[in-house]
């Protein structure tokens, strides 16, 4: 039994504790924006914010995320950096099949909030962990750019 | 098209009404047009696939009292946006305002909606005239229903946006207000349809404007994770399963201890299904599947079955070794094989050539490795089969459960959830089937069905590893006198029927019989090459073998004869000329009629010019830094690509660009053909540097996506250049999704040849430039 909090919301999830973090998002607690890629932390389909930081909740054990905030794509539009990430994706027509993009905005809202106007080489540094089969990764950097770009304007 | 089949056509048309338009189904148009009167005569694009296409309004278009346009999207959506480029159609044809327009998905059901079979890159180019139709059809109902309402002749009311306007009193009724009157009449004759001109096209062919808002249908949905896919959807009383297939293609089940599994937190039972046999076709390859009340249990159950396979069962494929496979084919590939296709004499050429020129290209297997794994839920209830799942033949699935389940095609719904990647994995319902045989041996339970990402790479239909070997004799002034080529894969037609041993025709049409140079002597052999595992279409399919070779080897002869790569490409191409398929012994064509669809060689050329143009070619470059370049035809459109490319003294590779060059004809959704052709862009880097599958013992050896290496953003050219030619209605539709990829690998190869004088022959490049 762990006591999560995803998206500011309580949730009592009765599984054992090495469950990952990901199949108890989307399983137990039902929020599905979160996907399932690759089960080892290789695509970052997965990837949710604890405490604001980018993880991968697919090898994340839910007793890790005990007593941490736990963010999902559902929930970062609530956020404004998050909110000005998923209109750059929509500036730019970044997604293909979308499938990957959830965890991609969740990594590239991570990056934003710690580096403001990241350069190229930090973006590839934050989103090579990321796979896209579609191939978006220049939209996803041109995006990136352009949400650094629109800081401080209303979403 | 012929008038005759029209005719038979529109007797049938049923008379439903737009505004319940998805109530009924439209069978009899489909019935039409298989009259034994029109047996005799060849069918081709959209005509010739099963339960060829439909254009009633009442199917594809409704229009409710509000206003809201909403059109039925019967084709799968994978990324290539067809949700929103057929709604584009609709919205043009009819008239409506884009913000008003909704799209809603089809459940597989072809005898309503015509086919659904999403591959082959047809959709736009089977889709656009009948849509066009239907929207033109229900745009004249609404201006026949003004026309009632004002009693006024129907000649004065004209539809602008969103509204119908009667143009000498000025009066305007909306849509909405329109619809119901609407709905009562009866759907003109195709004949009598007024299909807009271009210059009144709003949506059709626009490009950069749509940057300035979300566009694209799904995209608020995708990026605040509300879209659903195939894993997406919860049913009360749902369990999970994740399934132990047979390691080896063939292998049998014979003996499994579930013990520890069972005991195991969440874990509901273990059900054996049937290991299938060889050819494996779309079935299920059994084995022993763990149910859960979640993946992650289902996943642990399974990791604790303890499974003896009968891997003899699995006969030579047992044995399957990729390496020795290769070395196998090469050394196949230097006796001649079945004959394909032939102009004049080779031998007679190469006695005469001043120089004899060969290599032999390798590319490996594959898999497509969507990034949403293939996954299905399905139930039972009433006699009746339900399922969700990301597929891109919906209507396979469906006859394969009535099949499995003893019951008619129409008692198996297939609703049809967004796909996260498809490039042909999701074209087979292998996965469906295996959650709908689990939810009958659940007594109809909802099962969903994982699949991790081990389960994939181990149990895709592969990309078939393919050798390909030329040959061609120069004279003393570089002019290729002959060319030999054999091309050794195994077939698809190795999946449904016993191993045909040699590629078929609609393998060896793909970019092999069609090679398009302008040489006195050609000789084209097939010799024969065995399958191992289950083959099946990735992206673009044969098209990447073979333009691989063609245009490695055009370059390699350029490099021979001291020549400019693009001036040699353009020479070997010759002049400007259509090539009739039925002249080059090429009877498939993409299912396309031969009149119509022939391959352009003016078209190819002008690819090759805009891309290198834009390229800078010809331009001075630092030591280590080099330009490369192809061009391929295929899925009836041309694409060339140019990479400028830089190796360091270590041996890294930098990309800096990707200039790519795309003729499909008419663009409806430019914005979207931009970004398939970026992500052509991306997946051929990976196709060129990085992606084998490898077998040993027949066991596929990579499990996850550590060992398959894909591309990621660290190795993306700084910049995609697209450059799209030619939105033309003077040449018939192409192919979007598929043709942009095949001339990416051979590009890439070729710049890095120019870089550094190092010859790639064997994909992926791996470590060779640093070896």
């Amino acid at each position: 039994m762990a006591t999560l909090t995803i998206n500011g919301q309580v949730h009592e999830v009765n599984a054992p504790d090495q469950m990952p973090l990901l199949w108890a998002i989307r399983d137990v607690v039902q929020l599905t924006g979160t996907k399932f890629g690759c089960g080892m932390a290789q695509c970052g389909a997965c990837t949710v914010h604890m405490d604001g930081e980018a993880v991968r909740s697919c090898v994340t054990p839910i007793s890790a995320a005990q007593g941490r905030e736990v963010t999902t794509i559902e929930a970062i539009g609530e956020d404004a950096v998050g909110r000005r990430v998923q209109q750059a994706w929509l500036d730019l027509g970044v997604a293909q099949c979308g499938y990957c993009q959830g965890g991609q905005i969740m990594s590239a809202t991570a990056l934003l909030k710690r580096e403001a106007h990241p350069s190229d080489e930090q973006i590839v540094d934050a989103m090579n962990g990321h796979l896209c089969r579609c191939g978006t990764y220049t939209r996803i950097q041109q995006a990136i750019h352009h949400a650094a770009d629109t800081e401080g304007e209303d979403a | 098209m012929s008038t005759l089949r029209d005719t038979l056509l529109l007797a049938n048309v049923s008379r439903r009404h737009f505004l319940k338009g998805l109530a009924a189904g439209g069978a009899l148009v489909v019935a039409a047009r298989w009259s034994p009167l029109l047996a005799d005569e060849p069918l081709y694009g959209a005509e010739a696939m099963p339960n060829g296409w439909v254009d009633d309004p009442n199917v594809f278009i409704r229009i409710d009292e509000d206003g809201i346009v909403t059109v039925v999207n019967h084709r799968a959506e994978m990324g290539q946006g067809i949700r929103t480029s057929l709604a584009m159609v609709a919205a043009d044809e009819l008239g409506a305002e884009w913000e008003h327009v909704r799209v809603e998905q089809a459940p597989g059901e072809e005898e309503t909606y015509g086919n659904q079979n999403t591959d082959g890159s047809r959709s736009m180019r089977h889709w656009f005239a009948p849509m066009r139709r239907a929207a033109a059809a229900a745009r004249t109902m609404l201006e026949q229903a003004a026309a009632q309402q004002w009693e006024v002749p129907v000649e004065e009311c004209q539809v602008g946006v969103h509204v119908v306007m009667h143009t000498p009193s000025g009066r305007e009724l909306g849509f909405g207000e329109l619809a119901a009157v609407a709905s009562q009449l009866p759907v003109p004759e195709r004949d009598t349809l007024r299909l807009k001109p271009r210059e009144e096209w709003r949506y059709i062919g626009q490009d950069e404007s749509s940057r300035k808002r979300p566009f694209a249908v799904d995209g608020e949905d995708i990026v605040s994770g509300q879209a659903v896919y195939g894993a997406d959807i919860h049913l009360d009383d749902m369990v999970y399963a994740v399934i132990a297939r047979p390691p080896i293609y063939g292998a049998q089940l014979r003996s499994v201890n579930d013990e520890a599994a069972r005991a195991l937190p969440g874990v509901i039972r273990i059900i054996e299904i049937p290991t299938v046999g060889q050819p494996a076709g779309f079935e299920p390859l059994g084995g022993v599947a763990v149910i859960a009340e979640n993946t992650w249990a289902a996943i642990q159950g399974r990791n604790a079955l303890e499974i003896e396979w009968d891997v003899e069962a699995a006969g030579d494929n047992a044995r399957y070794d990729s390496t020795q496979y290769r070395e196998q084919l090469e050394e196949a590939a230097s006796s001649p094989g079945q004959l394909v296709r032939e102009h004049g004499d080779v031998a007679a050429a190469f006695n005469e050539a001043d120089s004899l020129i060969e290599a032999t290209y390798y590319m490996p297997h594959m898999a497509q490795a969507p990034i949403e794994p293939p996954v299905a839920l399905a139930r039972l209830v009433d006699g009746r089969a339900e399922i969700w799942a990301p597929i891109q033949h919906p209507q396979a699935a469906r006859e394969g459960v009535a099949g499995q389940l003893g019951l008619a095609v129409e008692d198996v719904t297939v609703h049809a959830t967004l796909l996260g990647g498809g490039f042909g994995r999701k074209s087979k319902p292998d996965y469906i089937l295996e959650a709908t045989y689990l939810s009958q041996a659940l007594e109809g339970r909802p099962v969903r069905v994982q699949w991790t990402r081990e389960d994939d790479l181990h149990h895709a239909y592969f990309h078939a590893v393919s050798v390909d070997h030329l040959e061609a004799g120069l004279d003393s002034d570089g002019k290729a006198l002959g060319w030999l080529h054999r091309t050794l894969s195994p077939s698809i037609a190795s999946l449904f029927a016993p191993d045909p041993m040699h590629k078929q025709d609609f393998e060896l049409g793909m970019g092999f019989n069609t090679m398009p140079f302008n040489i006195e002597a050609i000789r084209l052999e097939n010799p024969e090459a065995s399958a191992h595992v289950r083959i099946g279409w990735f992206r673009a399919v044969y098209n990447l073998p073979h333009a691989f070779a063609i245009q490695s080897f055009a370059a390699e002869l350029a490099a021979a004869a001291g020549r400019d790569h693009r001036d040699y490409l353009l020479e070997l191409l010759g002049p400007e000329r259509q090539i009739d398929p039925r002249n080059i012994n090429e009877s498939w064509n993409y299912g396309e009629d031969p009149e119509q669809y022939q391959v352009d060689i003016g078209r190819m050329r002008a690819v090759i010019e805009t891309a290198t143009e834009a390229a800078g070619w010809g331009r001075e470059l630092a030591e280590g830094r080099g330009l490369g370049l192809a061009v391929h035809h295929s899925f009836v459109a041309y694409a060339a690509v140019v990479f400028d490319v830089e190796i360091n003294s270590d041996g890294e590779l930098t990309i800096h660009s990707a200039d790519i060059a795309f003729d499909c004809g008419l663009q409806v959704n430019p914005e979207r053909i931009r970004s398939q052709m970026e992500g052509s862009i991306i997946m051929g880097i990976g196709i060129a540097l990085q992606s084998e599958i490898t077998a040993h013992e027949g066991q596929i050896e990579q499990d996850n996506f550590h060992q398959f290496l894909l591309p990621r953003m660290g190795i993306a050219p700084d910049v995609i250049r697209v450059h799209l030619v030619n939105s033309s209605e003077d040449v018939p539709m192409g192919g979007v999704g598929e043709p942009g990829l095949p001339p990416v690998a051979p590009a890439l190869c070729n710049a890095i040849y120019a870089a550094t004088g190092k010859r790639i022959r064997r994909l992926p490049v791996g470590n060779q430039l640093t070896s």
